[in-house]
């Protein structure tokens, strides 16, 4: 069992929680993930690791309610627990001094982004981010990502906060404008993922994304995360997660993440009616 | 002439005695085991009808070398206790054996009995023995004191539960790293309820423990431990990896990569382990169509196509490029299929799973097989016949056609020596692998294999590290 020793709202739909697993807080990198069974019941999913501290042995998530078991996890409170938690699983992300590094977060995504950012900052490179979200209360790590960066852009749909518009708005004006971008490293939504890849293509821009394939095992046993990168088959689990964007094949993940848009209705209509909604 | 002389009587040949089932038409409607098992009195007749040779032939047939004379005279004395302990002297998980284990083609294959009569029903007396164990409270094997080493052994399949009730009754201290959050591997998220319930693996498992060995679950060594870590930190004196063949193969052909296409792994771990045949009750959901193709003839195809039918398809066909004496599933697991309705498309390979333009499929192309020329395993060549594809009407495709082994330990173990296609390279007598102290066996090594032959590796593993450690003098 594994306790949660902090819990943070950061808005009406994303929650962050502070775990503790001193073990994986030990050895786990940015980019690694997490897989959750909150209870007997529940279903294996991956998370990706938000932030860990060694010294008090914490792992970080940070997750969006969008179906009955990401609300079932945001219902836990400090001091209750999650019956597994297993990691660091996937390949950490490759830090290296590029120059200038472009980090793109998208909704949630950002909260992943941040470790990256941090660390990409850290190796001594220019760090340009751009954070997007569609409206002003779904925007998060606002601060944090402020304080790391040396340029910070931040977009929503609807133009409540920053710029109207999207993420791929200000990379590509900051393209256009021929701003030298070493590196693109984009996590969100796979929708906003591709159009980044997409954005940066002409330029050849090198352009990093983190899949959020569906899994069930996580260690490269089930093949539920299978994409095509580069026309070759690999596992988002044990290859990844993170892929160059321009070989990733958008249109066949978009299409496995939707895979259970109906069980997932199901599950989440059972579970409106049985607790009005999460807390 | 000879009409005068009295012929010799012989007995007609005997089969074994039917172990009821429950029957096909009910039990494609639930999850419970099929077979029910021998009563008391069935064992102890089949078991009366085994010949008690002096020199027996089943024992070499046993990956395990469990002591099958013996255990099947004390059945015939009723003394059901003393057999379960004779077998557990060398097979720490009988009941599971005794189930799933291909009998057909080991012990029962030597069975002098077999040559004229059906062989004695070795397998359905060791299942029926570990049950009775199991449920009249049997007790601890003799186990030696604690000689002060301490051996991990990851993975709690088959080869590493094997592994660590041996070195537990010789005295070690071990400890089995699992990354799931349930002990038993690919018994537990592989072989369907129906097959082998689930309650009896952690019965096995539940005894391991009362043995003293130690379990921890939602640990994957490579990523969280290194195996190195584990022996130069945590204090391990050896390591045993039994980590399975974990990555699914699929087809290189179009549409492998369409959403109502599943491995096998993943379609029998969302039922099998996470309980998807109780989804909403169970939150993880599994999709099928009314017509499900699973490619593949092995006993994981087996398994799928019954697991689909139970799951409500309607029409559930396996295609295998071989014919039907290729099929390499054991006969039983054939027949029940069979008896349950799955239709069998042999000499069949689908050369295109075809999908709308929302990615759902809706058919699959297949192509029709003759056998050519005997290739490298000794069977004959699939050969394409041209112009012979046609059309399967599927919604869902199942992929069983084998698993790789799992790379994680071997891509975090440095001087791990590994075979072309990434098994663990050991020797074959001790199983210890190109580093020192570190021992490894099953599917990590054989590629996908059975759960027996896994268990006998496990055996020899425990043998080597035994002897290995035993030269260390704690």
């Amino acid at each position: 069992m594994y306790k949660i020793v902090r819990k943070k709202v950061l808005n009406p739909v994303v929650k962050l929680m502070e775990v503790s697993a001193p073990d994986i807080a030990k050895v786990c990198q940015p980019g690694q993930f997490i897989m959750i069974r909150v209870n007997e019941t529940g279903e294996r999913f991956p998370l990706t690791v938000a932030d860990f501290d060694r010294e008090k042995g914490t792992v970080t998530i940070v997750f969006q309610e969008v179906g009955k078991s990401t609300m079932l996890l945001g219902t836990l409170n400090e001091g209750d627990e999650i019956l597994d938690f297993v990691g660091p699983l996937g390949r950490p992300t490759h830090i290296d001094k590029f120059g200038t590094v472009c980090v793109v977060g998208g909704g949630c995504g950002t909260a992943i982004a941040y470790p990256v950012a941090r660390a990409f900052k850290e190796a001594g490179n220019h760090l340009i981010t751009i954070n997007g979200a569609r409206t002003m209360d779904l925007l998060i790590y606002r601060d944090e990502m402020q304080s790391i960066s040396d340029e910070f852009y931040e977009t929503t749909d609807d133009g409540t906060c920053g710029i109207h518009g999207f993420v791929t708005t200000v990379l590509g004006d900051l393209i256009q404008q021929g701003r030298k971008i070493d590196l693109v490293f984009a996590v969100g939504p796979a929708i906003m993922m591709k159009f980044v890849a997409k954005t940066t293509e002409a330029t050849g821009i090198k352009t990093i994304v983190s899949l959020n394939s569906i899994m069930v095992d996580g260690t490269g046993m089930c093949g539920a995360c299978r994409v095509h990168v580069g026309g070759q088959m690999k596992f988002a689990c044990v290859d990844g997660p993170e892929f160059d964007g321009h070989q990733v094949d958008f249109n066949e993940l978009l299409g496995r993440l939707n895979a259970y848009r109906e069980q997932e209705a199901i599950a989440l209509e059972r579970w409106k009616k049985e607790h009005g909604g999460s807390n | 002439m000879s009409s005068d002389k009295p012929k010799r009587v012989r007995k007609p040949p005997t089969k074994k005695i039917p172990m009821p089932e429950q029957d096909p038409a009910e039990r494609i409607k639930n999850f419970e085991e099929v077979a029910l098992g021998y009563t008391v009195e069935l064992a102890v007749a089949e078991a009366e009808k085994c010949l008690q040779c002096r020199n027996p032939r089943c024992m070499s047939g046993c990956p395990v070398e469990v002591p099958i004379k013996e255990f099947i005279e004390l059945i015939t004395k009723r003394d059901f206790m003393g057999a379960a302990a004779k077998i557990k002297e060398t097979n720490s998980l009988p009941a599971i054996c005794g189930r799933v284990c291909p009998q057909e083609s080991q012990c029962e294959a030597s069975c002098i009995y077999g040559i004229r009569n059906e062989p004695i029903a070795i397998g359905r007396l060791e299942r029926f023995v570990a049950d009775y164990a199991r449920e009249h409270g049997e007790g601890l094997p003799e186990m030696a004191p604690k000689n002060g080493f301490r051996v991990a052994v990851v993975g709690s399949g088959p080869s590493g539960l094997t592994c660590a009730g041996d070195l537990a009754k010789l005295g070690y201290e071990v400890t089995i790293f699992e990354a799931f959050h349930k002990p038993g591997g690919v018994l537990v998220y592989g072989i369907p309820q129906f097959r082998l319930p689930k309650d009896i693996v952690q019965k096995e498992v539940d005894y391991l423990k009362r043995m003293g060995v130690e379990l921890k679950c939602d640990y994957v060594i490579g990523k969280i431990r290194t195996i190195d870590q584990l022996m130069n930190e945590d204090g391990y004196d050896a390591v045993f990896v039994g980590s399975g063949a974990g990555a699914p193969n699929f087809l290189n052909i179009p549409g492998i990569n369409l959403v109502d296409v599943y491995s096998a792994n993943e379609f029998l771990t969302r039922v099998n382990l996470m309980k998807a045949y109780r989804f909403p009750e169970y939150d993880t959901p599994i999709k099928i169509g009314k017509k499900v193709a699973v490619i593949g003839g092995g006993n994981v195809a087996m398994d799928a196509s019954r697991t689909a039918l139970r799951l409500g398809a309607s029409d559930v066909h396996i295609v295998y490029r071989r014919s039907r004496k290729e099929l390499p599933a054991r006969a039983e697991e054939v027949h029940h299929a069979e008896e349950e309705g799955v239709q069998f498309q042999l000499l069949t390979n689908p050369v295109e799973i075809i999908g709308d333009e929302k990615g759902n499929v809706v058919g699959m192309r297949c192509i029709r097989m003759e056998l050519g020329e005997p290739d490298e395993s000794g069977r004959r060549r699939p050969v394409p016949i041209p112009n012979s594809d046609f059309v399967i009407d599927v919604n869902t495709v199942v992929i069983a056609v084998g698993n790789s082994p799992n790379p994680i330990i071997s891509q975090t173990t440095p001087g791990l020596e590994v075979s072309k296609w990434g098994g663990i390279l050991i020797d074959e007598e001790t199983g210890m692998t190109s580093r020192e102290g570190i021992f490894a066996g099953g599917d990590i090594v054989t590629g996908a294999a059975t759960v027996i032959s896994a268990m006998g590796a496990g055996k020899r593993a425990a043998r080597g590290i035994h002897e290995y450690l035993s030269k260390k003098k704690k």
